[in-house]
């Protein structure tokens, strides 16, 4: 990709960030007879142009299965699948696409892992590690394996308001018989940036498997499983620009011989008896039927897309919003603001002194913004924090600070319809 | 002034959650506890209720929430207080005719026919119900032999 390169030289400054904004149909609409705002990009972002086009070009001139035909059609749909592979191992500098598993999305992905690596690596008493700010999709998975292998769970604790790993406590917790910690790269209810090469640096020394939740980092931040050094990297599609139903697993090197299939079926088989069957190589091993071919399709033009503005651009805009969305809703009497002042994305959370999550939410979306009210899948950690539920306000490179302003004047005339 | 948000959050609807009626407990036993809860937002509501043979002599609630749910429940306890169970069941039913299609005939000078904007917040509709759905499977438990009334159940309220 020469022109992701170049691209990638400009720095956040010379990027123009309002053209970009145009490249998304869907945010040029009012709902509720006023201009959308689109702020709950934790949850999913918006398509470029170039991905949907990308994907109804697929399906209107190469259409059909993959690895399976020798002609024409099956052959183009065979390359545009492969290449998206091999541009999903660019995108996270994975080298070899051996280790690039299409799954349906992080869920997907972590559940693999949980139930073919952990299914054959946990023994009774052995320790999961996973912290207090993981999304119910890096929990429910280890806590259904535990269940089975007699494993068990532990966690590294959340310091508290401000959001952060207790990284003081990391060292002891690993020493406990500890075999995979499974952490988030990205809070995605707190924003917290956790410090994913150090977390996998300490796991290494202590001979713990690491796998790492790029959900919300993928998209919005350089990611580079060399430099991280982690065994599993997952992340989806639908937030970084691409569409719903794929996602990517990694799988560093030195595991991929370790990890046993996971399901059954077509495209993952090299011989079938009718009693025996030996595996394909990996990663077809481990992508049973017909693959989402045109989501790989539209995961490979987003990901040309982002690393065209640059992500280390994309992060730098949307870190600057961050802090000043933080220094304006700050400015809200009695509001709550959570997460750390720093080291984090373009996300807050927050509470009202005087409306619940949901009564703001509501609200706001009369004026426009979506926001997400609620516990965004993270309510061990809600309940840590004492809160039932907090708003969210998730940026990305095509929010402005305008329409930040125009939030925060939203929120002070909600603060005051409901304190009465 | 705000359009369908004035039709949402009725003034009543605001007093009834910033001052809800029968916030309290009941000592259970005799009375029976449910817990509701709504998975969409993490709110949790706890209702107890003291029957009188087949008549609610006292209920209340318990626990946070948006307003909307705050001033159902609070609306709740007071329609229901001295009703049959099967007289309460049928104000429920009511109750949950409005809140979906916008309909407030049976409700004509009733508090109750204030909820009749959530119809048109779809995704409101669940906290309108969820004291109503607490309600509900609390008036369906049955006590215990020795009269002694206990019964605390968790129940999830997860559709509408
Ligand atoms: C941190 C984190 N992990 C995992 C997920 C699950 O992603 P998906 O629903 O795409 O599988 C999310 C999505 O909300 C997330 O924010």
């Amino acid at each position: 990709m020469p022109e992701t390169t170049s691209s990638q030289k400009k720095n956040a400054d010379a990027v123009d960030w309002r053209k970009l904004k145009k490249d998304f149909p869907i945010l040029d609409q009012q709902v509720h007879g006023v201009p959308l705002v689109y702020f709950d990009n934790a949850a999913t972002t918006q398509k470029p142009r170039a991905v949907i086009d990308s994907m109804s070009s697929y399906y209107l001139e190469d259409n059909s299965n993959v690895h399976r035909g020798v002609h024409e059609l099956s052959n183009r749909a065979t390359s545009a699948y492969e290449s998206a592979r091999k541009r999903a191992a660019e995108f996270i500098n994975a080298g070899d696409t051996r280790g690039i598993i299409f799954t349906r999305g992080t869920t997907e992905s972590i559940n693999l892992v949980a139930q073919a690596w952990g299914d054959a690596n946990f023994k009774p008493g052995d320790r999961i590690l996973l912290t207090e700010m993981e999304h119910h999709s890096n929990i429910v998975p280890w806590q259904l394996i535990a269940e089975r292998t007699d494993a068990e769970l532990i966690y590294v604790p959340v310091t508290g308001d401000d959001g952060r790993l207790d990284l003081t406590r990391l060292e002891e917790l690993l020493s406990r018989n500890v075999k995979l910690f499974a952490f988030t790269h990205v809070s995605n209810t707190l924003g917290t940036i956790n410090p994913a090469a150090e977390l996998c640096a300490m796991a290494r020394k202590h001979g713990v498997t690491t796998l790492v939740d790029a959900a919300q980092s993928a998209g919005h931040m350089p990611v580079d499983v060399a430099e991280i050094g982690c065994d599993f990297l997952a992340f989806s599609g639908h937030k970084v620009c691409g569409p719903t139903g794929i996602g990517v697993l990694y799988v560093k090197g030195e595991m991929l011989e370790k990890l046993p299939p996971w399901q059954g079926g077509g495209e993952m088989i090299s011989s079938v008896d009718f009693f025996k069957t030996s595996w394909n190589e990996p990663p077809y091993k481990f992508e049973a039927g017909t693959p989402n071919i045109a989501g790989a399709v539209g995961l490979h033009a987003a990901m040309d897309y982002l690393d065209g503005i640059g992500r280390r651009n994309i992060f730098e805009h949307d870190r600057e919003l961050g802090r000043y969305a933080w220094r304006r809703l700050s400015e809200i009497p009695g509001i709550r603001l959570l997460g750390p002042a720093d080291e984090r994305i373009g996300l807050v959370s927050f509470l009202l002194k005087d409306a619940h999550a949901h009564d703001v939410t509501t609200f706001a979306d009369q004026r426009g913004f979506a926001l997400r009210g609620g516990h965004h899948c993270n309510q061990p950690l809600m309940r840590k924090l004492g809160v039932a539920s907090t708003v969210r306000s998730s940026f990305y490179f095509y929010n402005d600070t305008d329409e930040i302003d125009r939030l925060v004047d939203v929120l002070i005339q909600i603060q005051k319809f409901f304190a009465g | 002034m705000f359009g369908d948000l004035d039709d949402l959050y009725q003034d009543i609807i605001l007093d009834y959650s910033r001052n809800p009626r029968n916030f309290r407990k009941i000592e259970s036993p005799p009375a029976r506890v449910v817990e509701g809860h709504n998975p969409l937002c993490g709110d949790e509501l706890t209702l107890y209720l003291l029957m009188d043979g087949d008549v609610v002599r006292d209920v209340a609630f318990e626990g946070a929430g948006c307003a909307i749910s705050k001033a159902s429940a609070s609306a709740m306890t007071t329609a229901v207080k001295g009703k049959t169970r099967s007289e309460a069941l049928k104000v429920l039913e009511n109750f949950h005719d409005m809140v979906t299609s916008g309909n407030a005939e049976v409700f004509e000078d009733d508090k109750l026919a204030a909820f009749s904007g959530v119809h048109k917040f779809p995704a409101r509709v669940k906290c309108a119900m969820l004291g109503w759905r607490a309600l509900e499977s609390s008036l369906s438990s049955t006590d215990d032999e020795s009269g002694a009334g206990v019964s605390v159940e968790k129940k999830t309220i997860t559709t509408e």
